[in-house]
């Protein structure tokens, strides 16, 4: 294990899994990429919104969770399904509208969900996660369930009057719930700029009794060691809710496999510095090669039997349009 | 239909509604109710008196007016194996809670191939009277039965409304609980015991021969009011009561009519795509065979509910205007009667108990 000691705000040092971060970077990195890679071939049955470029804010908050801690993901939610623990055979089983998928087939890209691994159902409509999320805090706190809740959202999110009711009703019943805001500056195609009169989220966020932190880089460990405190706290029982705004670039387009640099709403060059700062070469940088190398390959070979799972998996039978429409009570 | 038993006490609709939450609170720790002003010395007309005190201010708890977040707040608590009851002091502030309610309080159990169910009450109350107006008037319960996933009740008296509410309580499913301020105060025979009313089971409440007439909400009451008025016409009315929206007990109904050839559907609501659109159509639907059958819809006046009371008065039916139509349907096209106005308030006089 290849760990570093790295600074957070309560502690003085903490050992950190590189070889798990890293692992769990890449697996988002090149499942996704193996995606964009099929999705010509017409079997993805699913609109696709890709993390790439973003993975490090779903990787830094989920390595500091426990197993029965809970994610609440947007539909952009690859990265935070695998890197909680979601099963990649599931998901691509679930993208091409198999029965074997983590929702029957009948979910999608954008409604992954693996309640085994505490990963609740993702959302397409835009911020309407972020107060079931904090039912589930509820209940929590209520049972004395010493279990925390981390509610991903984008840029766009925050516009949604149901992001404001929220963070006033956490902050009120001090909910043990992490908001994190993957704030990538487009709201589909539509810049920050033409959707707000100032930028100040965590100024915002802040008036409602909610401490707020910015990472502006996309670091990954900066981003596990504020997640690392915010929860800790949380666990304890100290504290209520936090929020993170993690600055964050997404590479490819909005929905679909392909780059869109050419469209006009972006030049290529606003993603030069964080491809140069890309978080997976980074931290693989960080390990041994041979260390790398095993990692490596053990995702290759996830990926190739992920895909020939979800090749040779059946397709839901007819009878299941029908079933779970209601619960049997 | 369904028999009170020893133990029945007169009891009216609001103190049976919380008389079911408070048996349900102590056998269930999971149940737990909030809302806007659940736990203030109005306590929704009192259907929410005395649960503060007996459960807590853990289980029983006021919120901010943030209708969107705090259905979606009941979603995640049930999501989480709790038994939320969300209470809504109108039906038209639902409309502030739609998102939740119909993309994931409707679909989760589904979209999620089962991983997740969403037992979730929602309590709502349609007004009437006192210049209620626009806002404060609305039967929008068709809006949810539209949508697969959702439960739709409406209990028109107190027997009902109190094993209703159980039975939602009990059940895995989001449920729109649909209740009428004009009922608050109406009593019934409701059994101390718990007990629940089943879902999809309609009840034949008046049995009659020539014209089947099905009641929603108060609007049940209405129609029983117009019986006593049709009776003296020697009109043999068949008065139903659905209870629950959804499912729909449409065997009953289609089993009426196929005797009395006749179906009146009121309805406390507009009737383009309502419930009575929707019951009007599934009749039909399995009646192709009954040649000589005719329907008719009556519902608010296809209008904006006014507040002065000379024109609310001509938005809702009433029993009056339901026998009119009723007669005519009996007696032919263009048969027309205008009942003694004096026994028309004496109709409004009796005190129908329920269950009905």
């Amino acid at each position: 294990m290849t760990t570093r000691a790295v600074k957070t705000a309560n502690e003085p040092e903490e050992a950190v899994d590189l070889g798990r971060i890293y692992r769990s970077l890449r697996l988002i990195r090149r499942g996704e990429e193996e995606v964009a890679r099929l999705y010509p071939s017409d079997k993805i049955k699913s609109p696709v919104h890709l993390s790439i470029g973003q993975e490090s804010v779903a990787v830094g908050v989920c390595d500091v969770l426990e197993p029965d801690d809970v994610v609440s993901p947007t539909y952009r939610c690859h990265a935070a399904f695998l890197a909680k623990g979601g099963s990649l055979k599931g998901m691509m089983a679930e993208l091409y509208g198999k029965a074997t998928g983590v929702a029957g087939g009948k979910g999608g890209s954008m409604h992954l969900i693996d309640m085994s691994h505490n990963i609740l159902g993702a959302s397409a409509v835009v911020g309407t996660t972020i107060p079931v999320a904090l039912g589930v805090a509820l209940a929590a706190k209520r049972t004395k369930r010493p279990r925390v809740v981390a509610t991903f959202f984008g840029d766009g999110a925050t516009e949604e009057g149901v992001f404001s009711e929220s963070l006033n009703f956490a902050a009120l019943h001090r909910l043990p719930v992490l908001f994190v805001c993957e704030n990538n500056r487009y709201a589909i195609h539509a810049p920050i700029t033409k959707r707000w009169a100032t930028e100040r989220l965590c100024e915002r966020v802040e008036t409602y009794g909610i401490p707020a932190h910015r990472i502006d880089d996309g670091d990954v460990l900066k981003i596990r060691a504020r997640a690392k405190d915010a929860v800790e706290r949380m666990r304890r029982g100290e504290n209520g809710p936090v929020f993170l705004e993690c600055r964050t670039y997404r590479w490819r387009e909005h929905v679909g496999p392909n780059e869109d640099f050419n469209a006009g709403y972006r030049p290529r060059s606003d993603m030069e510095p964080w491809v140069e700062s890309d978080q997976v070469a980074r931290i693989g940088g960080l390990l041994p090669e041979d260390q790398r190398g095993a990692i490596d390959s053990a995702i290759e070979r996830e990926i190739v039997d992920a895909v020939a799972f979800a090749e040779a998996s059946p397709f839901p039978t007819l009878e299941n349009l029908y079933t779970h429409v209601y619960a049997d009570r | 239909m369904s028999t009170p038993t020893g133990n029945a006490r007169l009891l009216t609709y609001v103190d049976a509604l919380r008389e079911a939450a408070a048996q349900e609170m102590r056998r269930d720790p999971r149940v737990f109710v909030f809302g806007l002003d659940v736990d203030d010395h109005k306590a929704i007309q009192g259907s929410t008196r005395g649960l503060v005190d007996e459960f807590g201010p853990e289980r029983v708890f006021g919120t901010p007016l943030s209708e969107d977040a705090m259905t979606g707040v009941a979603i995640g608590a049930a999501m989480a194996g709790m038994r939320p009851i969300h209470v809504h002091i109108r039906m038209d502030f639902l409309m502030l809670a739609m998102n939740q309610l119909v993309n994931i309080a409707a679909k989760s159990h589904y979209m999620y191939d089962g991983q997740v169910k969403v037992p979730l009450v929602v309590r709502s109350m349609i007004g009437k009277s006192w210049g209620q107006g626009a806002q404060h008037s609305q039967g929008l319960h068709a809006m949810f039965m539209h949508v697969p996933g959702l439960k739709v009740v409406a209990p028109s008296n107190a027997y009902d409304a109190k094993g209703c509410l159980i039975s939602a309580i009990r059940d895995d499913n989001p449920v729109i609980f649909v209740e009428h301020r004009l009922l608050y105060y109406t009593d019934a025979f409701v059994p101390e015991e718990s007990y629940e009313v089943p879902f999809g089971k309609a009840r034949i409440c008046m049995p009659g021969n020539d014209i089947t007439i099905v009641g929603i909400s108060n609007m049940l009451v209405e129609c029983l009011r117009a019986h006593e008025l049709l009776a003296d016409q020697g009109i043999d009315v068949e008065v139903i009561d659905p209870i629950s929206l959804v499912p729909l007990d449409i065997d009953t109904i289609v089993e009426s009519v196929r005797r009395t050839g006749r179906l009146l559907i009121v309805d406390n609501a507009w009737t383009t795509c309502g419930a009575s659109a929707e019951i009007a159509a599934a009749v039909a639907e399995r009646s192709s065979d009954c040649k000589e059958l005719q329907v008719r819809r009556a519902g608010y006046a296809p209008t904006t509910c006014p507040t002065t009371p000379v024109l609310e008065e001509a938005f809702y039916q009433d029993p009056v205007k339901i026998a009119r139509t009723a007669y005519a349907m009996v007696r032919g096209e263009g048969a027309d009667w205008q009942p003694d106005p004096e026994h028309a308030k004496l109709a409004y006089q009796i005190k129908f108990r329920g269950p009905f």
